[in-house]
């Protein structure tokens, strides 16, 4: 009950996008079956979250325990440039091993990425927001490194699925977003994780003091965190069927930084929301698209996307909610 | 029959009622306070003083009813329109800026500027004058220009009144400022308080610690469930009368249950915890400490004393840098808090709100914690059998809470220890480590705590109850350590007289 009401907002948010979506182009909220799959501006929209979907998540987890991620979007870009020199250099004899070679390698990459990042916030006890900056910075500098300067293209077909493919007609990567999101929920709610999660965020030194190893599950979901950045790379390099250093993921933190905040979990820790994080990545999504397919001139886009992030944004907020309260109910009380 | 206001009331609040959402928090209270007087304002917790606190300094306005400050009627709507109408509030956590100077924290918000001629600015040389001038009232010479945080509690507690009192204030509302004195520290802020009653202030003094009401105040008004009980002076109502009071029933105390010797170690069998020379560079000197099993141990000696220091080594908070610890006789190194829970220990620590309780998880979330903790992360305890854990407690120490999925911050200060304290229980310690666990919290709190301590002891586990009331570490002890300057200056039984004691932590080295 009480979930449900927290996510009010987002999804009234997500309403008024999908009615502007329609008024633009009456054919958004149309879904077909077509060359055996399903087809429509909506699946496109879903599949497309996918990436942000997943960084939003992991972008959730560190922020329920009082951190941040900056270094998501560095992290994308070094698990594109990973997969894809993996599976370039294999080209010649590409086969499914070298595919799992390519993702696994990408994977343990990203992860260690989020380990790199945990350890400085645990161990070295640096603000989160410096730390993951580090990253943020240096990864992008990784990703050109390994893919020397170079965009790299991917001909190996097989690859082109996890981004375009489909499976019983529903896009791969929405498959994929959709198994981590209950993948989460589940070990939020079946273990102690969302306890503890909680326990930490709104007050570490009672967490601490009760036995919960903060440590030890702050290392964790920064791992997770870049995990699920490592995710989103594979996604985003095999939608586009190359890896560029430069470009991949650009700004993706600020997005999911976004869609958390939308959703309904608070930055100062420990109250957090799977599905409120996932509404607003699909709001965020949605605005881009409808933006996209609106026709605006492209130079208005940034600013359009701007007014609706701040509608949204007070939608959300409580103090803004009770001004229009006190405004709507003034002139009753004077009566 | 309304008696008009007297030519010495400063200040006269009258039908004061506040409704929260599902709660009478003051029902027709009244309040008077006169020129140069200490008033005392009592009550359990939950007996309404935080509201009419709140009410009188404006942080909440939705109450009905007058407030007349100096014979004109007034309505403070902020605290700092309060504080400009001469009603001035120090709160029970010191709300300072700690980096700042003595000087800075006296004068924030209304600094001096320098004319323009001279560049403009603030003028810190009337900034720093003006703070001595505040302190030299209050007769404490200190260095106005050293950082806040560099001196203890008590002195920050002072610069807080005088923080308070530099504004031109009539009405000085000090809401539980001793709870975190020492006893020299408590005399010098009754020596503030007597100076300030003195020049003509009257001072509310809001307090759980019934001596000091005996100590300092002229009068006293007595809150219960909302409503006002009444108005004495210190001379017509004795200390029993006024305890009855407040609770509405006699309290006997000094009836903790009787516990057998059986169930306290036999000679020969291996102490429940065994320090040897244990220490700590720069916290506490090497200390020896034997704890049996069914036995409380209590912990006195003033604050500073090393008390805390020695529960935080024991936990497993700090590591030691020498000596031996050993539990059931074997030696352990405990590393951290998870590690001291899964050798039996378990911790009440003396800052109940920022280490003690999860504010906004549900009293059920906050019992379950430590052993969810101790389980592991994988085997989560079953909502079921949460509930039935959180429901046995609660009603085994007689929390009152709106029900077990309440947050834990809207429960009052003793019932927010007690949650505490059955998170503890439900780990079924071997030691229970008690820091001040009756540090701000009402009578029948402290009583309902001082039993359960008593009880479980009787049933076999062993308790290091450390506090600063000497009387209740006598009370419920069967041995105290009495520490002085961290260190442990003496062993004494628990039958000993209560000078003994004090002797003890008086003596000079």
């Amino acid at each position: 009950m009480r979930s449900l009401k927290t996510l009010r907002a987002p999804l009234a948010s997500l309403a008024i996008l999908l009615v502007i979506g329609t008024l633009t182009n009456h054919g958004f909220l149309k879904i077909t079956w077509q060359d055996g799959h399903l087809q429509g501006a909506l699946i496109d929209v879903l599949n497309h979250a996918a990436p942000l979907i997943l960084v939003s998540l992991g972008m959730m987890a560190v922020i329920a325990i009082r951190g941040i991620d900056i270094s998501v979007g560095a992290v994308v870009a070094i698990s594109a440039a990973v997969a894809a020199t993996l599976i370039s250099q294999a080209d010649a004899a590409a086969g499914p091993a070298a595919l799992c070679m390519a993702i696994g390698g990408a994977l343990a990459v990203s992860a260690l990425c989020g380990v790199w990042n945990g350890l400085l916030v645990v161990k070295v006890g640096m603000q989160p927001i410096v730390a993951t900056l580090i990253l943020m910075i240096a990864g992008r500098g990784i990703a050109q490194l390994i893919t020397s300067g170079q965009i790299i293209t991917i001909y190996y077909a097989p690859y082109a699925v996890i981004g375009n493919g489909y499976l019983l007609g529903i896009p791969v990567a929405l498959l994929i977003a959709l198994a981590v999101t209950l993948a989460l929920q589940l070990a939020l709610n079946r273990t102690a994780l969302g306890l503890f999660i909680r326990a930490i965020g709104l007050n570490p030194a009672a967490a601490h003091i009760a036995g919960i190893r903060a440590r030890g599950i702050s290392l964790c979901l920064y791992t997770l965190c870049g995990l699920a950045a490592g995710v989103a790379g594979l996604i985003i390099s095999s939608n586009v069927k190359s890896a560029d250093g430069n470009n991949a993921g650009q700004l993706l933190e600020l997005d999911a930084i976004l869609a958390v905040a939308l959703g309904g979990t608070s930055l100062n820790g420990g109250r957090f929301t799977v599905a409120g994080t996932v509404l607003g990545a699909l709001i965020i999504q949605t605005l881009t698209t409808v933006i996209y397919a609106s026709g605006l001139p492209p130079q208005v886009n940034l600013a359009f996307k701007a007014v609706l992030v701040f509608a949204a944004l007070l939608l959300q907020s409580t103090g803004a909610r009770d001004l229009l309260r006190r405004l709507l109910v003034r002139p009753r009380s004077q009566a | 029959m309304t008696r008009t206001a007297g030519a010495d009331d400063v200040l006269h609040a009258r039908d004061i009622s506040l409704r929260f959402p599902g709660v009478q928090a003051l029902d027709n209270v009244a309040l008077r306070l006169r020129a140069g007087e200490v008033h005392a304002l009592l009550g359990q917790n939950g007996a309404g003083k935080s509201s009419l606190i709140k009410v009188l300094t404006g942080a909440c306005t939705t109450h009905t009813g007058g407030i007349e400050l100096d014979g004109s009627i007034v309505r403070p709507a902020t605290p700092l329109d309060a504080q400009h109408l001469g009603i001035s509030t120090v709160y029970q956590e010191v709300t300072l800026c700690p980096n700042l100077t003595v000087a800075e924290n006296i004068a924030a918000g209304r600094y001096p500027r320098r004319s323009w001629l001279k560049g403009g600015g603030i003028d810190w040389q009337a900034v720093n004058q003006r703070a001595r001038a505040a302190m030299a009232a209050l007769d404490l010479q200190i260095d106005v220009t050293r950082q806040l945080s560099s001196f203890p509690v008590a002195i920050r507690q002072m610069v807080a009144i005088a923080r308070a009192t530099s504004i031109d204030a009539r009405v000085l509302i000090l809401d539980e400022p001793t709870s975190s004195l020492d006893e020299r520290e408590v005399a010098q802020l009754f020596a503030v308080m007597d100076r300030l009653r003195r020049q003509g202030m009257a001072v509310l003094f809001v307090t759980h610690f019934l001596d000091q009401v005996y100590a300092i105040c002229d009068r006293m008004t007595v809150l219960r469930n909302g409503r006002l009980v009444g108005e004495y002076t210190t001379a017509e109502l004795g200390q029993a009368g006024l305890v009855a009071a407040m609770v509405g029933r006699e309290l006997q105390s000094g009836s903790l249950p009787a516990r057998s010797s059986a169930a306290q170690d036999t000679p020969g069998s291996a102490a429940m915890l065994e320090l040897q020379q244990v220490q700590r560079r720069g916290s506490l000197h090497a200390v020896d400490l034997s704890i049996g099993h069914g036995e409380i141990v209590g912990v006195a000696g003033l604050l500073g004393s090393g008390r805390t220091e020695l529960a935080r080594l024991i936990f497993g908070l700090d590591r030691p840098d020498g000596g031996t610890m050993a539990i059931n006789g074997s030696a352990v190194h405990l590393h951290g808090p998870a590690n001291a829970i899964r050798h039996g220990l378990a911790f009440c620590p003396e800052e109940r709100k920022t280490e003690g309780i999860v504010g906004e998880l549900p009293v059920r979330e906050n019992i379950v914690l430590a052993l969810q903790a101790r389980k592991g992360l994988l085997r989560r305890i079953p909502w079921r059998e949460q509930q039935e854990l959180a429901a046995r407690l609660i009603d085994a120490l007689g929390i009152i809470t709106a029900g077990i999925e309440a947050p834990v911050n809207q429960l009052s200060g003793g019932n927010q220890q007690k949650v505490v304290l059955a998170r503890w229980l439900a780990t079924q310690p071997a030691l229970l480590i008690l820091d001040e666990p009756t540090r701000g919290i009402d009578i029948a709190a402290k009583e309902d705590l001082m039993r359960a301590v008593a009880e479980l002891a009787g049933k076999g586990m062993a308790v290091l109850f450390i506090s600063a009331e000497i009387r209740e570490v006598l009370r419920v002890s069967d041995r105290v350590v009495v520490m002085r300057e961290r260190r442990k200056v003496g062993e004494l039984a628990g039958d000993c007289d209560e000078q003994a004691v004090y002797a003890l932590i008086a003596e000079q080295a």
